[in-house]
This record gives structure tokens, sequence and C-alpha cells, in this order.
């Protein structure tokens, strides 16, 4: 038992329900809950002329099926835009069910509600929807073209359009001795979590409330939402987020269709109603990420020193703008990583298509940014003849350059300032660590055996911990359990374990006595979200100034039944101490009990604070005018800014000079984020993290036909990697705190798939000897690229 | 339209269950729904992701792919049934809880009953063989290292177990 908490590798406490088969997702709630099913869209683009449902009714076990014709009031109108911005000039946001038009494959057009989900989907096939086809808008070229526009008031499909410059760059890159220009370009993935989405809502019709459970990454979020669309009072709407299987960012997005339905539903027939998304579902019905195609161009000195860097890209934003334009927005700023441009432009187009909505997937337009930037990184040291690391090294910026500002406005609006980070040290540090000066050593050795080898190196800076804010809410229970609430939800990070952690250390008790809640509105209403690396910077630091503020108060009350002063007190092992003198000394529980003034005892502790038994002075009221009952408190972290983490990654592939089967013989990372509140948990987010960008670089990718197919809707045939894909990952690390928070820490979350499809590229040019300017890349593709290049 | 029920024998965890099903009802669903043992997950429903992966008659198979009528008398373990003998974690759970094999958890069952079955015939693997042996199961959380830790664990807390007795 120690207090000693923060920073130390401990198991995770929430292991023991999840491995036992007693964890509690979405699907595992509300058995006997009516199951929904959805009608949606086979086409692309298309107008429904008619939806025919008389031979769905025979279906035994039909509850309810609903079409557009069925929503009234908000619910008729399109779904909330969440994030606006002035350059997204043309958002548009979908209806829950079609209302005359689809958009892309897997758009909803009607819900039934059944006995059980195999009814449901009986009812579902019965139901005939007389479409008109149209043509659809496919890919970025059909997009740019506009021949067919996929909103009507949106004739050339331009969602939005912006610049960020600083410095004049085309004018710097037009007059540096060197330049080049390259187009890059990186394919659709999808965050693809195990567990789909998923809604289950009851209504008390007497109590006239609504409790919804969803599979979501932000459920404070969604109760305001879905009190806006249900018309219900926002008290009389609770929303938890249950267990979580995996979100990596698509369950961000909210209020989904199916989200606001359920519900809508539920209260409707006054029955509880689920819904859990199926696979295919989820390929065509929620979203995906990634698909951008940049140009680049670039001036620079003979060391390879950036002059100017202008580059220009177009974001397929799929058929919907629900999330904004918060992707490509990342991109363009995140893109400059650990490096000074020189003067720098940004330009991007974001563009409608007849395909799945694009919102944040983990990295969230930076796996693109690194991409752009490191592949030009190795251009230009390819152009000089000099080491990848030598170039990157000589635009880095320098510690001693810290806070760095680039003058650009970042995805939260506010500055884009880097508050710390040590490049050149960790640059070392992965050179060391992949042994990049020995490396022509090894590839001489295998050449003489027939193999062919490659070596890559990319470096990425992500901005984590993005507001507005988080709270958090700790309470020191009479029993002496500590509870500690916090409104973002988890998804696989270990929040019952991290924010234990940290209270345990603020507050002085053992890490075993503190119980942590997340994602559940009974328990704490004000709330973000997990996403974008914040969870740990926003709610840790919350945690821990709600955790101090108690600690502050339980001092003050043991003063007073110490008879000494709070300054001589300190916490440890849940016992509050006169330093120096250990034997006067009270329980943490015990002060919970005098924090509360009682008249009714309902137990042997809750005795000692009866009003015959303690009481302040005659003349002072139980409880004084300034304070409050319960030892407890809530505090709020709220940022001027993100702050910035950093790693970088090296990759040594092994290309087949036959199959062009590529195989990745080492994967190292050096990750710099801040101050760790658990390694081990921090580790696991590096790995995972590595194998989405394994995933993404190598084998993920949606491929969608002309007519907007998608083509591989399934794990057949999209191809996440398995224990045989994913390398053993080497890690090291760098603490370099963040001047920004009381505890000093930044994002992990991303930082593992980030640099993935840069770093491979890399490696596998460096292998072959041609340069990769698209990403994934396939063996056949290779294999193809490689009879290119023999003419 | 309503539809035939089915009497379906199962001996479940060492219970004997009697469940009246459609032949269509798949035993993912039959055991998570009919019966409420909902540690067995559904992750894809085309026999991909191996989440709900459960052991009939001690082998590992896809509980997604099968109707429960089909198993008939069946012995089937879930990951429910893969405690210690005394409702604690059983050596693989635990193996998992000491090297972070775990994440968001909803592979997590598919996994626990794979390697359960497969270190009975494995006893001493070598990191190699661990992991082949989860190669069948998806996790997109992990990137699968601690869970090739993990089965080695496993393998060393039933080694110590056995050593016990």
């Amino acid at each position: 038992m120690t207090t000693r908490t923060m920073g130390e590798p401990i198991p995770r406490r929430e292991d023991p329900r999840l491995v036992a088969g007693d964890g509690r997702y979405l699907d595992d709630l509300g058995r006997g809950a009516l199951a929904a099913a959805f009608v949606r869209s086979p086409h692309a683009a298309a107008r429904v002329v008619d939806v025919d449902v008389s031979r769905a009714l025979e279906v035994d076990g039909l509850v309810a099926i609903y079409t557009y014709e069925d929503l009234e009031g908000p619910m008729a109108e399109p779904l909330p835009l969440l994030i606006p911005h002035p350059r997204l000039h043309a958002g548009r946001t979908a209806y829950p069910l079609a209302n005359g038009v689809v958009r892309h494959v897997g758009e909803p057009v009607a819900m039934v509600v059944a006995r059980d989900r195999y009814l449901a989907e009986d009812a579902c096939e019965r139901i005939a929807v007389a479409y008109e086809p149209l043509a659809p808008v496919v890919g970025l070229d059909a997009a740019v073209a506009a021949e067919r526009a996929v909103h009507d008031d949106v004739p050339d499909n331009v969602a939005a359009h912006m610049v960020q410059e600083h410095g004049d760059a085309r004018a710097a890159v037009a007059a540096a001795p060197h330049r080049l220009e390259l187009d890059l370009s990186i394919e659709r993935s999808a965050s693809m979590p195990l567990e789909g989405r998923g809604v289950y809502a009851r209504w008390d019709a007497a109590d006239r409330s609504l409790r919804v459970y969803s599979s979501t990454q932000t459920s404070t979020s969604v109760r305001f939402a879905l009190a806006v669309k249900l018309g219900v009072p926002v008290d009389r709407v609770e929303v938890v987020a249950p267990d979580v299987g995996g979100g990596f960012g698509v369950k961000i997005v909210h209020p989904w269709p199916e989200e606001v339905l359920v519900p809508w539903a539920a209260i409707r027939l006054g029955r509880e109603v689920k819904w859990a998304e199926d696979r295919r579902e989820h390929f065509v019905a929620s979203a995906h990420e990634r698909g951008q195609r940049h140009h680049v161009s670039v001036g620079f000195d003979d060391d390879g020193r950036l002059l100017g860097l202008d580059v220009e890209f177009l974001h397929d934003n799929g058929a919907y703008t629900p999330y904004g334009i918060i992707v490509p927005i990342i991109t363009a700023t995140q893109l400059l990583g650990p490096y000074k441009p020189g003067a720098y432009r940004a330009e991007f187009r974001s563009l409608y298509t007849n395909t799945v909505i694009v919102t944040p997937y983990r990295g969230a337009g930076r796996p693109q940014a690194a991409f752009a930037m490191e592949r030009t990184m190795d251009a230009i040291a390819a152009y000089l003849h000099r080491d990848r690391a030598e170039v990157r090294s000589a635009n880095f910026i320098q510690p001693s350059e810290m806070p760095y500002d680039h003058h650009l406005t970042f995805q939260d609006g506010r500055p884009l300032v880097y508050d710390s980070g040590d490049y050149p040290a960790t640059l070392d540090k992965i050179k060391k660590l992949v042994g990049w000066d020995e490396f022509e050593a090894f590839r001489e050795e295998a050449r003489a055996a027939g193999r062919r080898v490659g070596i890559g190196l990319a470096c990425y800076v992500e901005g984590t911990g993005v507001g507005p804010y988080e709270g958090a809410h700790v309470r020191v229970e009479t029993n002496g359990t500590v509870v500690v609430a916090t409104g973002l939800t988890t998804q696989g990070q270990g929040h019952e374990t991290a924010f234990a952690q940290v209270a345990a250390e603020a507050l002085g008790v053992p890490v075993e006595r503190v119980t942590v809640v997340t994602g559940d509105t009974r328990r704490f209403k004000y709330a973000v979200g997990t996403f974008a690396s914040r969870a740990a910077v926003m709610s840790g630091n919350a945690v821990a100034l709600a955790a101090g503020k108690v600690r502050a108060k339980a001092l003050r009350i043991a003063a007073e039944a110490l008879e000494t002063d709070p300054d001589d007190l300190e916490v440890a092992d849940g016992m509050v101490r006169v330093k120096g003198a250990p034997e006067r000394e009270i329980a943490l529980e015990t002060v919970a009990v005098l924090a509360n003034p009682l008249r009714y005892a309902f137990d042997e502790q809750t005795k000692l604070a009866t009003q015959f038994v303690v009481g302040r002075g005659a003349e002072d009221p139980p409880v004084a005018e300034d304070d409050e009952p319960g030892l407890e408190a809530t505090d709020w972290y709220s940022p001027v800014r993100s702050t910035f983490a950093n790693g970088m990654h090296a990759v040594v592939v092994e290309t087949d000079p036959e199959t062009a089967e590529v195989r990745i013989l080492r994967y190292c990372v050096v990750h710099d984020c801040g101050r760790l509140i658990n390694p081990r948990i921090v580790e696991g987010q590096i790995h995972g993290g590595v194998a989405q960008g394994v995933g993404g670089a190598l084998y993920e990718r949606m491929v969608y036909d002309e007519n907007g197919q998608l083509l591989n809707a399934s794990f057949m045939d999209f191809l996440m990697p398995y224990a045989s894909e994913v390398p053993k990952v080497e890690t090291d690390h760098l603490e370099t705190p963040s001047p920004l928070n009381p505890l000093g820490i930044k994002g992990a979350g991303e930082a593992g798939t980030i640099p993935g499809a840069a770093v491979l590229a890399a490696a596998i040019s460096d292998a072959e000897g041609f340069f990769i300017d698209t990403m994934p890349i396939s063996p056949s593709e290779l294999w193809a690229l490689r009879e290119k290049e023999d003419g | 339209m309503n539809e035939v029920l089915h009497e379906t024998h199962l001996v479940v965890n060492g219970v004997p269950r009697t469940v009246s099903v459609p032949a269509r009802r798949l035993l993912s669903d039959c055991l998570r729904h009919d019966l409420g043992l909902t540690g067995t997950h559904v992750g894809c429903e085309h026999g991909v992701c191996g989440a709900c992966t459960v052991l009939v008659d001690g082998r590992p198979m896809r509980s997604c792919l099968l109707f429960a009528v089909g198993v008939e008398g069946a012995e089937i373990t879930t990951v429910e049934g893969c405690r210690a003998a005394g409702g604690g974690l059983g050596p693989v759970q635990q193996a998992f809880q000491d090297c972070h094999g775990l994440q968001c958890g909803f592979c997590t069952p598919g996994f626990v009953t794979t390697i359960t079955a497969w270190l009975a015939e494995h006893p001493d693997p070598t990191e190699e063989q661990a992991r082949q042996a989860i190669g069948g199961n998806l996790c997109r959380c992990t990137g699968y290292q601690n869970i090739v830790a993990s089965v080695l664990r496993a393998a060393e807390l039933i080694r110590e177990q056995e050593a016990a007795r």
C-alpha cells in the first residue's frame, strides 16, 4: 500500500471485469428490449420515389416502421453541424431518415422496430423502396470535375476552402536556390473498432425521463443533443457510455441518425428499444477518414533548410460534413511537425462525394500531414545527396526556441504555439535505438545474401489536450472510499486506473481505495469527450485539481480536530498526520464524517457526526457560511491552448525481390508525451497506434467502385492486421513536461499511428531505390511500380 | 409468420441448459441473449474477428457461424467458464491483466477461450508459437505484443499451478 502512484506501471483496475466476461458493452444491456434495424440505401445517389411497407406488416413480432414522413419538429430537420467554421461555407448534414434523396450507400431510409433483431431484419427485407438512381460522384477527380453535384445547391462540390499562410511562401519558394514539387496521396481507411456503434433507450413515461446508453466517445454532448432533438428537458435526459469496445475517433460523431431515432422510438412506443450496429452497417453507415491528395512546392538551401513551403490539398469529406473541417485543418497545421518551415502556406478544398462521411480517425489528418512533410524531407535529402536525419536536424525547432509560435490557427481556434519538446534529443535516441549510423553495413550484408532491405525515419508533433475544458468531482466516503467522477468517456484507455492514480497521489490515499466513473451524465454533467489525445491531459488535471481541493479541506477539518495548524499536517496512506508526530493522526474517513454534520446516524461511523457528539461553537452554524457539507470538491481544467507531444519512428523493412512482399524487420519508436501517469498504459497506446499505422500503410483501404459501392465492406476484404502482420515495437521515451498544465502531461493516444504511412513509405523507397508517393501500398502495387521503374 | 421453435440442450460452462430457439438462432445470440452470457462478443458476424470464439467440446469455434440447434448436446465453454475453480480469474484471464493484454476488452473473450484451448496442447510455447496461436483473432487496440506476452505468462501460470498440485 503506497500513495506514490503517479508514474507507476500498475495493472489496470478495470481488467478483472473485462477479462472474465463481466464487461457491460452496449449490446450486453437491455435484455428483452425491442430491437431496431434499418433499411439502408443500396445506391450511392438516388431519389427515393416510394417506400412500400405492406409486405413487412405480415412479419410476426413487428412493432413499428418509420420513414421520414413520420418525423416532425426538430426530428424532421437535418442533424446538427457540430463544428461550424467560417470557411465551411457549404456545410451539409443528413436527415435522421432520408428525406427524398440518398447520398451514399448505407444511408438510412426506414427504421423497423420488432420483438428481436432477426424479426426486425425480416421486416427490413420486405420493405420495398423504389429509387430513381442518379449518377454518383465518387473520388476526388469526379468531385473536382463537378460534372455532377452531390448536393444540388453546391454545384462545385466544394464544402470548404481555406488558406492559412505565414510569410510569402510562394515568393520564398520561387526565390530559393533549390526547389521540388511533389504529389502525395493517402487513401481512405477507418477507425473500425471491434464493437460497432449502438444505442439503447429507456423512456419512463410516469417520470417523463429518458435514459440512453450509447457506445459513444461523448455522453454529455449526446445528452444535450438529444434534449434538443427530442424536445425533452435536458434534466430529464441521462446518457451513459457503458464499457465501449473501442472508438478511435468514429464514436465522437453525434448524434448519429440511429442515436436520435432509437430514443425517439422508445418515447413514442413507451418501450425499451435497442440497436446494435452490425459490421456491414459500420462499414457503410458510420465514418471513414484519411482520403487526401497533396501537392507540395518546397524551396530550400544547400543544407536542406526550408525557405518556403507551399502545400495545396484536396480532402474528400464524403456526403455530409457533420464534424466540420477539423481533419483538413489539422493536416494544414500539423504538417509542420518539428520543423521551422520558413514561409508557409497551406490551402485546402474539402469536397463532397457520394461516399460515407469523413470524420476523425486516430491521428485525424496528421498521418496525411506527416506523410506529406516527411516524404518532402526525404525528397530534399535525396536531391542534395545528404543523410535524411541530417536534413531533418537542420530544420528542427530548438529547445531554446520554445515556446514556438507558428503564427497559424490550430483546430481549437487557438494560436499554433508549441509549448515544449526536445527534438534533437529525440532524434539522437531514435538513431541509437534503430542503429541508423550502422545501417549501411547491414544493407551490404543483406545485399550479399540476395536480400533487399531499407530504413526509414519519420517525425511528428501532435497537438494534444485540446480544450475547452474537463472537470472532475472527488468525494471521500465515510468508509474511506474515494469516488472520482469525470464526464469524458473511456474506450479502452484505462481511465479507471490512470485517474485513480492521479487522485490517489493528489489526495494521499492508497490507489486501491479510489474508484473512477467516466462518461455517465448521472455522475458528471459537463464534459467535452474523449478524442484528440485529450483525456489524460484534461481530466487528469481536473482530477488532480479537485483532489487537491479535497485534500485542503481535509487538512482544515483535521487541523481543528487535532488542534493544530493545517500547514503542520500531511496526508499519507489515507491518514492525516501531524508532520513529525505521526501518532497524532486522524483517518480520512473520520474527516469525511466530521465534514458532514448529521442529525441522523445510519452506521457506527456516522454516529460520530451527530449533533450531540460534535458541534462547532454554540453561536456558530454547524456548516460555516463559506463551507459546504461533505468531504468532496469539483474542479475544472481549461487550458489556454493545446500541449504538443512529439516523437519519431524508424523502421527497417525487407522487400521480397520476387513477390514484392514487405516484411517489417524492426519498428522503433521514441516518443515524448511529457510526464507519464502510467507507463504501461502509455506503452500499450503506442503499440496499438503502431498497429493501426502499419495497417493504414500496408493493408487497409476503402475500395469504392465507380458506382459508389464499397466493395470491401467486410473483415474478409478490409484487411485489418492480425498478429502475423504487426511487428514487435521497440520503444524509448523522453519526458519533457508540458509547462501548460499542473501535472506536466501531454496526450499519447494517437501518437503511434501518425507516422506509420510516412515511415514505411520511406523504408520501402529506401529498399527499392525509387520514390513512393502513394499509400497504402500492397505487394502487387509495389510490383507494378518496379515494372514501371524498370521501364 | 410464426417461427418453429426447437428445444435444444447444451451444457454451458458445466451447467446443463435447455433453450427453445428458432433453427436460425446463432449460437452467439443464444448464449448472449437467451442464456444471458454476454461475455461472448460479436465483432463481425462473419467468422473473421474471432471475438465470439467459444469452446465446443473443447475445440475453439466461432459461435457466430454456428446455429444453436446445430450443437445440440455439446459442451460449450465461454469466457465466463474460463475462470478459476473458486470464481477468481483463470490463468489466461490473470495473464491478460498481468501483461496489459487488453485495452477496450471487446475482443478479449475470444482470445481467452482460444488461448485456453491452445495451451492445453502446447504447455510450453516459444514467443513465435504464441504469436501464431493468436493469429486468427483480431484486436484493434493492443497491437498484439502484450497478447503474445499474455500467452507466455498464462503458460507460466498454468505450469506453476500444476507444479503446486
